[in-house]
C-alpha cells in the first residue's frame, strides 16, 4: 500500500523542476502570450509528447498547460481522446498530428492547419495511459483557471484541489494573485494548500497552515487529501490526523443529519396521510378503510385542476398546486360527508362492521376512478418553484420535499387550530367526550358527526395534493398508504394529534435510519414488526387518552 | 335442525364432489353430462377457499377476533406445499439440476438453503404445512392475546403481519422465488398434475378435508371449550372474572384456525399450479372475511356457503363483465354489513336454536354494557391493587 502511495512522487520532483524552469521563460496567461519571446528550446512545449517515455509525456502535458499557447486545449483534448499521432520513428520536425475521428481530417497539432493524411505505417498514436490522463485532467484544470467564466474557474480550482500536483502550485498562486471572486478564491487557497502539502520542500509552518486550510473545508475531499499525506514531518502528520478525526466526526454528523432529514421527509408524508385518519379514526373512532381513497381523490383533484390550468391558463401553471389544495379539500370533504350520511352513521358502535363496509367502499371508489380516468398513472407536474435544490453544509435539500415537510406541519397546525379555536372544533370535542351531554346542550350531534368526518376526509384530500407530487397518481395510490396511516395513528395513540405527529416522525426517521443497514424493504418489514411488538407492550399507543370514552 | 345441519353439510360437500368426480372421469367428453377438468379444478379451488373461510369463521364468528391476515397462514401452507412440489420437479427444470430449484440457479445460488432441507420428502412437507402456520400463529397470538390487544387494534396488526410477510416474500434473497414465487410443478407424489384423474382426486381430497374440518370445528365449538369461547366473544372481561383465562382460549382457537387455513393453502397450490407472494396481499384476507360475512358469521356451514357463493359469483362476473367485479365485491361488503349482518345462513337459521348464534344488536348492547362495567370494575381493582403495591 505504501509503495502505491509513494509511486507518484518518483516523477513529481522532475516535473517540478521542469515547470519551474519553464516559468522562468514562459508567460503564464494567454493574455501575455503574444508579447512573449519564443526561445527555440523552451518554446516547443509539445516536443515531449513525441517521446516514448511516459514521464516525458507527462512533463509535456504539464508544460503545455502553462505554455499559454492558444492550441494547448485542442492538443490536450486530442491526447485525451486518443486522437493524437506522431511519427513512428523520430524525425527532426517532431511532427504532431490530430486525426479527427469524426470528420476523418488530419491536422497539424501545432498550427491547426489541415494537412494531407500522413502515411499510415509511419505514424503511431500517442497512448494516453492512466498517468497521462491524470496529468491531462490537471492540465485542463490549469487552463480553465484563466477562463473568464466563474463556474469554470471554480470547477478547475476544485479539480486541482482534488488531485494536487506540486507542479500546479505556481499556477494556483498566479491565479490567486488576480482572482476576484471570493468563492473561487477560497477554493484556490485550498488548492494552494493541497499543492503545498504535495510539495516535499515546503517548510513545516507552511505545511501546518496548509493542513488547517484543508481541514477547514471539512468534506470528504478534504479528508481524502489529508489521508493521502505521506512522508510529512511528525507535527504535520499529527495535525493531519487530528483534522481527519474532526472531519470524520462532522461528516458523521452530516450523514446523521441527512438521515434525519430524509426521515422527516418520509415522516411528513406519513403525517399527511395519517392526519385525516387521526380525526376520523382517532377522534370519532370510525375505522375508515376508504381513507386511502380520499387521499387518492385529492390526488386526482390535483390532476384535474392541473389539466384545467394547462388548457385555460398555462401561464399561471405555477399556481395550480395552490389552487388544488382547497379544491381537493372540498371535493374529498364533500364525498366524506356523503359517505358519513349514507353509510357510516348506520354503523356507529360497530367498529368491525364499519371496517368491512368502508373496505367495500374503497373497492367501489377505486373502481369508479379506474372507470373514469383509466388504470394508468396520471401525469401530475411539479411546478417550477417547487423543483430544484440547495445545499446546507453537507446536506442537499430538495425543494419539493421541503415544501411537503412544511405543508405537513402547516396542515396539522391548522387542524389543531380548528379543533381548539373554532366553534366547530369545540362542538367536535364536546361530542366525542360526551355525546348525550352535548346533545342536551343543543348541539346537533349528527351534523357534527358529518362535519367531523368531512373534515377528516378533506384533510386526506389535501394530503393527496402533496402526495401527487412524489407518488404515482393511479387508482391504487390510496392502498399504499392505508396500512401505514393506521400504523401511525395506532402507534401515536388514538385521539391524540401530537401523538400522531410524533409517531409519524419517529416512524419516518427509524425507517430511513434502518434503510442503509437493512435495505429499504427489510427496513420496512422491521418497522412493521417493531410496531406489532410495540402494540403488544402498549396497546393504546404512545400517548393513550385516559378515561372511559376510550373503552367504548 | 342442528343435528341435521351437522350431518347435512359434510354429506352435501362430499356428495357433490363425488358426483363431479364421476361425471368427469366416467363420462365421455362428448356427453352432455360430462364435467370438464376446468369445472373440477374450480370446485377444488372453491373448497380450498371454504377451508380458509372456516378458519376465519372459527376465530371471528366464535372468538370475536376479526382477522385481516388469515391469508398469511393460507399462503404459508401453500408455500410449504410449493416447496415440496418444487423439489419434486427435480432435474426436469429448465436448468436440469436435481439439487437446486431453477430460481435459485437463476439468482446464482450454489447450495440449497438449510430451511429447504427435507422438503423433498412428502411426509415432512405435510408436517410443515401444519407446523409453520401453527408456530407463527402461536407466537403472534401469544403476544397479542397476553397483552390483551383486541378489537380493531388486533385487526390492524394482523393486517400489518400479512403485509410484512408480503414484503418479505417479495425479496429474492428469502429463497422462495421472490416476485415470481414457485410454479411449473410437474407431479405430486408421482401423479402428474396435468392429468384429469389427479385434478379430480385433489378436488375430492379437498372435499374430504373441508368436510373433516367442518366436523372438527363443529365439535370444537359445541364442546365446553367452545362455549367458553363464545362467552369470551360476547363478554371477555366478564369471562375473565368468572375465572377463565380468555387469552388461552383465544390462543388455542387461533392456532387451530391457522392450521386449517394452512391446509387450505397446501391443497390450493397443486390445484392452481402456482404460489407467489400475491397470496399474502391484505386484500385477500379481507376478501375471506366477506365470504364469512355473506354466508353467516358464527355459522360454520355459512362460512363454506359464503366462500363458494362469492367465488362462484367472482368467476361468473370476471368472465362476463371484468370491470364490474370490484363494484360487486365492494357493494357486497356494504350491503351485507348494512342489511344482512347475520349473513345468509344466520338469517334463515335464526329460529332454529343454532348453538352459537351471534347476539342481536340489542343483546349486544346489553352485553357490551355489562362487559364495560366489568372492565371498569377491573380497572378500578387494578388501580387499588397498584396503590397497595406502591404503598
Amino acid at each position: 500500500m505504501s509503495q502505491f502511495f509513494h509511486q507518484p512522487c518518483r516523477w513529481r520532483p522532475a516535473i517540478l523542476g521542469l515547470l519551474l524552469a519553464m516559468l522562468a521563460f514562459a508567460p503564464l496567461t494567454p493574455a501575455h502570450a503574444q508579447s512573449a519571446p519564443t526561445s527555440q528550446t523552451a518554446a516547443d512545449p509539445y516536443l515531449g509528447l513525441t517521446s516514448r517515455d511516459l514521464d516525458d509525456v507527462v512533463s509535456a502535458v504539464n508544460a503545455i498547460s502553462v505554455s499559454g499557447d492558444a492550441r494547448a486545449r485542442k492538443v490536450l483534448d486530442a491526447l485525451g481522446n486518443n486522437e493524437l499521432y506522431t511519427w513512428k520513428y523520430p524525425r527532426p520536425d517532431a511532427g504532431l498530428f490530430i486525426h479527427d475521428t469524426d470528420s476523418g481530417a488530419w491536422l497539424n497539432a501545432r498550427t491547426g492547419a489541415t494537412i494531407a493524411a500522413p502515411p499510415f505505417m509511419q505514424v503511431r498514436r500517442i497512448v494516453a495511459s492512466d498517468m497521462v490522463t491524470g496529468a491531462i485532467a490537471t492540465a485542463e484544470g490549469v487552463l480553465d483557471l484563466s477562463s473568464p467564466d466563474t463556474a469554470t474557474r471554480q470547477k478547475a480550482a476544485e479539480a486541482i484541489f482534488e488531485s494536487p500536483a506540486a507542479g500546479t502550485l505556481p499556477i494556483v498562486q498566479h491565479a490567486l494573485s488576480h482572482e476576484q471572486n471570493p468563492r473561487v478564491r477560497a477554493t484556490l487557497l485550498q488548492a494552494e494548500a493541497a499543492d503545498q502539502l504535495a510539495l516535499s520542500t515546503t517548510d513545516q509552518t507552511t505545511q501546518l497552515a496548509a493542513v488547517n486550510t484543508i481541514a477547514a473545508r471539512g468534506d470528504m475531499a478534504a479528508r481524502n487529501e489529508l489521508a493521502s499525506l505521506s512522508g510529512a514531518p511528525k507535527a504535520v502528520a499529527v495535525a493531519a490526523a487530528t483534522a481527519i478525526k474532526h472531519i470524520d466526526f462532522s461528516l458523521k454528523l452530516w450523514s446523521w443529519g441527512e438521515t434525519v432529514y430524509y426521515g422527516l421527509s418520509l415522516g411528513s408524508v406519513l403525517l399527511l396521510a395519517a392526519a385525516g385518519l387521526a380525526i376520523t379514526f382517532g377522534v370519532m373512532g370510525v375505522i375508515n378503510m376508504a381513507h386511502g381513497e380520499m387521499v387518492m381523490i385529492g390526488a386526482y383533484a390535483t390532476f384535474v385542476v392541473q389539466q384545467v390550468f394547462r388548457a385555460y391558463a398555462p401561464d399561471l401553471f405555477g399556481a395550480s398546486v395552490i389552487v388544488a389544495i382547497p379544491v381537493a379539500f372540498v371535493v374529498a370533504g364533500a364525498i366524506g360527508i356523503l359517505i358519513e350520511r349514507c353509510l357510516i352513521r348506520f354503523l356507529y358502535g360497530r367498529p368491525l362492521e364499519t371496517l368491512l363496509a368502508t373496505w367495500g367502499l374503497s373497492l367501489v371508489l377505486q373502481q369508479a376512478v379506474r372507470s373514469g380516468f383509466g388504470a394508468e398513472n396520471q401525469n401530475v407536474a411539479t411546478p417550477d418553484w417547487m423543483s430544484g435544490f440547495f445545499m446546507v453544509g453537507g446536506l442537499t435539500i430538495t425543494l419539493n420535499r421541503l415544501c411537503i415537510i412544511i405543508f405537513a406541519f402547516a396542515v396539522v397546525g391548522g387542524l389543531m387550530a380548528v379543533m381548539r379555536f373554532t366553534p366547530l372544533g369545540l362542538r367536535m370535542r364536546a361530542v366525542t367526550q360526551n355525546r348525550r351531554m352535548a346533545a342536551s346542550m343543543g348541539i346537533r350531534t349528527p351534523w357534527i358527526d358529518a362535519m367531523t368526518f368531512g373534515l377528516g376526509s378533506g384533510i386526506a384530500g389535501v394530503a393527496g395534493v402533496a402526495l401527487a407530487q412524489i407518488d404515482n397518481v393511479s387508482p391504487n395510490l390510496g392502498q399504499n398508504y392505508i396500512i401505514d396511516s393506521f400504523m401511525v395513528v395506532v402507534f401515536g395513540g388514538v385521539g391524540n394529534l401530537w401523538g400522531t405527529v410524533l409517531a409519524a416522525m419517529t416512524l419516518g426517521i427509524v425507517n430511513k435510519g434502518l434503510e442503509p443497514v437493512a435495505g429499504a424493504v427489510l427496513g420496512k418489514i422491521v418497522v412493521l414488526v417493531l410496531i406489532i411488538l410495540f402494540i403488544q407492550r402498549r396497546p393504546r399507543g404512545l400517548f393513550p387518552v385516559k378515561g372511559r370514552a376510550v373503552e367504548a | 335442525m342442528t343435528r341435521l345441519s351437522l350431518t347435512l353439510t359434510p354429506v352435501i360437500i362430499i356428495g357433490v364432489a363425488i358426483i363431479l368426480a364421476i361425471l368427469n372421469l366416467a363420462t365421455p367428453a362428448t356427453s352432455a353430462l360430462h364435467v370438464s377438468d376446468f369445472v373440477v379444478g374450480l370446485a377444488g379451488k372453491y373448497l380450498c377457499y371454504a377451508l380458509l373461510a372456516l378458519a376465519v369463521d372459527l376465530v371471528w364468528g366464535f372468538a370475536g377476533i376479526l382477522t385481516l391476515g388469515h391469508a398469511a397462514f393460507f399462503a404459508l401452507g401453500g408455500y410449504c406445499m410449493g416447496m415440496y412440489l418444487t423439489r419434486e420437479i427435480g432435474a426436469r427444470g429448465v436448468y436440469a439440476n436435481a439439487n437446486l430449484p431453477d430460481f435459485m440457479i437463476f439468482i446464482g445460488w450454489k447450495q440449497l438453503p438449510w430451511y429447504w432441507h427435507g422438503f423433498a420428502w412428502f411426509p415432512f412437507a405435510m408436517v410443515m404445512v401444519l407446523v409453520v402456520p401453527a408456530i407463527l400463529a402461536a407466537v403472534f397470538g401469544f403476544l397479542a392475546f397476553r397483552s390483551r390487544v383486541s378489537g380493531v387494534y388486533l385487526s390492524i396488526i394482523t393486517q400489518a403481519l400479512t403485509y410484512a410477510l408480503l414484503l418479505a416474500f417479495f425479496r429474492n434473497d428469502m429463497g422462495f422465488g421472490g416476485n415470481n414465487g414457485m410454479t411449473d410443478f410437474k407431479d405430486i407424489i408421482g401423479f402428474p398434475l396435468n392429468r384429469s384423474s389427479t385434478t379430480t382426486a385433489l378436488m375430492v381430497i379437498s372435499a374430504i378435508f373441508t368436510a373433516g374440518a367442518f366436523l372438527f370445528a363443529r365439535w370444537l365449538v359445541g364442546s365446553r371449550y367452545g362455549q367458553v369461547l363464545v362467552a369470551v366473544r360476547d363478554a371477555e372481561s366478564r369471562t375473565r372474572f368468572l375465572g377463565y383465562r380468555p387469552e388461552y382460549y383465544k390462543l388455542v382457537v387461533w392456532v387451530l384456525s391457522a392450521v386449517i387455513a394452512g391446509i387450505g393453502g397446501a391443497l390450493y397450490v397443486p390445484q392452481v399450479g402456482i404460489i407467489n407472494p400475491g397470496e399474502f396481499a391484505p386484500a385477500n384476507s379481507i376478501e375471506a372475511v366477506i365470504w364469512v360475512a355473506v354466508g353467516g358469521r358464527g355459522t360454520l356451514s355459512g362460512a363454506i356457503l359464503g366462500a363458494v357463493l362469492v367465488n362462484f359469483g367472482k368467476t361468473i362476473l370476471t368472465g362476463a363483465l371484468p370491470g364490474a367485479w370490484l363494484y360487486a365485491l365492494g357493494g357486497l361488503f356494504i350491503l351485507v354489513t348494512l342489511f344482512l349482518p347475520k349473513g345468509i345462513v344466520g338469517t334463515f337459521a335464526r329460529r332454529t336454536g343454532n348453538d352459537a348464534a351471534l347476539p342481536t344488536a340489542h343483546e349486544k348492547q346489553g352485553l357490551a354494557a355489562i362487559d364495560g362495567q366489568t372492565a371498569d370494575l377491573a380497572e378500578a381493582g387494578a388501580d387499588i391493587e397498584d396503590g397497595e403495591k406502591t404503598a
